[in-house]
């Protein structure tokens, strides 16, 4: 493999039901700097069907190239065609780094497409930077031990770099409509006896809760002490004066108290509202990985060893059954 | 019907705390256990054995003290239990795992093979879908149920996705990722628990599997850590015990300072 033959930053622009998937639109405002640092090119693989009119919000997020591959075949996602298609783009096109972002899609590609073609993949990287020494390393670094570790990770030898990336975690660009860019109808064969091999009986959407705690500016989030739906309902009268949502910490989810998708944390969503009120929460380590890059923290707990606030930026040594409803009602004064 | 899990002796990291003075991990008495998900995969893989029948074997590679799982699933009623364990196959990232793992199930006869979703030390959710490229065998991750048509060996699995989830159909033979939070694992029974250590572990090495040096261990590894280091978390703000009230004037202050309302 000749390392230099290798150029340009990929991403895979993940699309459901045609619609171009948030961490997409990240992935492009990292791979523009990552691009600019090499003085290479952003590249966006898009594939799908009856997509091509998608590719122009890529290149307004940041993208120089968009490769359309569309075909019948591609329209809902399956774990081959995927694979095959990227791997033959690989393969033409040979890209220095390819990311991908961290849904179910992406972590049942990613590692697929690094098997086939042979090359290394960074689990959910949280930082990716090109070194600005002379070797340009490209450095993906991400957490290890549940979160208690960062390990920063090369992949040297081995073309494509490959990374997913976690959505919430890269910051996108301001869509520049006026952004000029190219588009390419990119044709691949597949082989159809192998695609075959799984087929989509259905898809379901559960409509669960309409909100994404990972898009909320204020989070009002709920741990062991609030105990119960009850005392999750003290945090909801909080959340709606504050124009916030509610989320919670893994323990509420395990109770049944709370749905998976209000999850915060190293299994969960990392966050990052501008106000972040963590309500009887304690703090384990795997919680503190999905919420500390929050702008602003405010801790409530009754233990004032909890580790909570060791990230808070203002810590209340109190009772949160006490203080929630009277902030709630302060607040609805204000109002008046 | 025979069935392989792969699972895979991890550090309980929910126990893990963190030095406040040093910022470093405290290792010191840190459990090992089965993986969660790997776990969940068992369950499945029993509950198959309950319903048809199936053989089911587990294999594991990692250091000789990983046996201590592969006798907790001889407990939990699996038939065979493999240790892959060689100093060969140290150092390895996922793809080198993958290939190894894949290595051993190229000698074996199986219809399913089944996997964790991920393992709590490295969350990475790779090894699984590696292993299924390798073997060039159709997968479907994140499974959260199955069922099994005996007469056209047609798996349905359920799987889980952010919005929803999704019903796919693949014949056998075929590799699956399971989630633990998808079903309760048994326990090991007392009978279970006699018997395990009657039954024999087997143990393999390198030379078992027929996969060239370069593709495992240290050598076979595309990713190299260049370093690790302790989460640095921000520098902690002030903490306050006052009465309710007060600590609520304190809270609207503060968020009025910030412009939050």
């Amino acid at each position: 493999m000749n390392l230099s033959d290798y150029k340009d930053v990929y991403v895979f622009a993940e699309q459901r039901d045609g619609k171009i998937q948030n961490v997409a639109l990240e992935l492009l405002g990292k791979a523009r700097e990552l691009a600019d640092a090499n003085k290479e090119k952003v590249v966006a693989i898009l594939l799908g069907k009856n997509i091509k009119d998608k590719a122009a919000e890529l290149i307004a997020a940041g993208a120089d190239k968009v490769l359309v591959v569309d075909h019948d075949l591609l329209e809902t996602y399956l774990t081959e065609p995927y694979t095959e298609a990227i791997t033959q783009i690989i393969k033409e096109q040979k890209p220095s780094i390819l990311l991908i972002g961290a849904t179910t899609i992406g972590r049942d590609l990613g590692p697929r497409v690094s098997a086939r073609n042979v090359t290394g993949l960074t689990a959910d990287a949280t930082k990716l930077e090109i070194s600005d020494d002379e070797a340009h390393e490209f450095r993906m670094t991400r957490p290890a031990f549940g979160g208690n570790l960062m390990a920063t990770i090369l992949c040297k030898d081995n073309r494509p770099q490959m990374s997913t990336v976690r959505p919430g975690v890269m910051q996108k660009l301001p869509a520049d409509p006026s952004r000029k860019g190219e588009v390419v109808d990119y044709k691949i064969a597949f082989d159809e006896k192998k695609i075959s091999r799984v087929k989509i009986v259905k898809t379901v959407k559960e409509k669960k809760t309409v909100t994404d705690i990972a898009a909320a500016k204020i989070l009002v989030s709920g741990g062991r002490g609030v105990g119960n739906t009850e005392g999750f309902a003290k945090l909801e009268a909080l959340a709606k004066e504050l124009g916030g949502e509610v989320s919670s910490s893994r323990a509420m989810v395990d109770a049944g108290v709370m749905p998976a998708d209000r999850q915060v944390g190293q299994t969960g969503k990392t966050v990052r509202p501008a106000l972040y009120m963590a309500c009887g929460i304690s703090g384990a380590i795997q919680h503190l990985a999905g919420m500390e890059e929050s702008e602003y923290i405010i801790a409530i707990n009754k233990d004032k060893f909890a580790p909570i606030f060791s990230v808070a930026d203002l810590g209340i040594v109190g009772d949160l059954h006490k203080i929630v409803p009277m902030l709630t009602e302060r607040l609805k004064a204000m109002q008046k | 019907m025979n069935i392989v899990v792969c699972i895979k002796q991890v550090p309980d990291t929910t126990e893990v705390k963190i030095n406040p003075v040093t910022g470093t991990l405290i290792r010191e008495g840190v459990p090992s256990i089965m993986n969660p998900d790997d776990k969940g995969g068992l369950e499945f893989a029993l509950q198959l054995k309950d319903q048809y029948g199936a053989h089911v074997t587990v294999i594991t590679m990692g250091l000789p003290q990983a046996e201590a799982i592969l006798r907790e699933a001889l407990a939990m009623g699996v038939d065979r239990a493999i240790l892959l364990t060689d100093r060969k196959l140290g150092g390895a990232d996922t793809l080198a795992t993958s290939s190894a793992l894949a290595g051993a199930l190229r000698t074996m006869d199986f219809d399913l093979v089944i996997t964790g979703r991920q393992a709590i030390d490295g969350d990475t959710a790779q090894v699984g879908p590696q292993i299924a490229e390798h073997l060039d065998l159709p997968q479907v991750s994140y499974m959260e149920d199955l069922k099994y048509d005996e007469k056209t060996k047609t798996f349905t699995i359920r799987k889980q996705m952010e919005d929803g989830y999704q019903i796919l159909e693949m014949q056998a033979p075929c590799v699956v990722t399971a989630l633990a939070s998808a079903v309760k694992p048994r326990y090991m029974t007392v009978s279970g628990i006699v018997t395990a250590w009657d039954k024999e572990v087997e143990v393999w090495g390198a030379d078992r599997i027929n996969v060239p040096d370069d593709r495992i261990g240290k050598a076979g590894s595309p990713t190299s850590v260049f370093k690790a280091f302790p989460k640095q978390l921000k520098p902690a703000g002030e903490t306050f015990e006052l009465t309710p009230e007060e600590s609520v004037e304190l809270i609207i202050n503060k968020l009025k300072e910030k412009h939050i309302i």
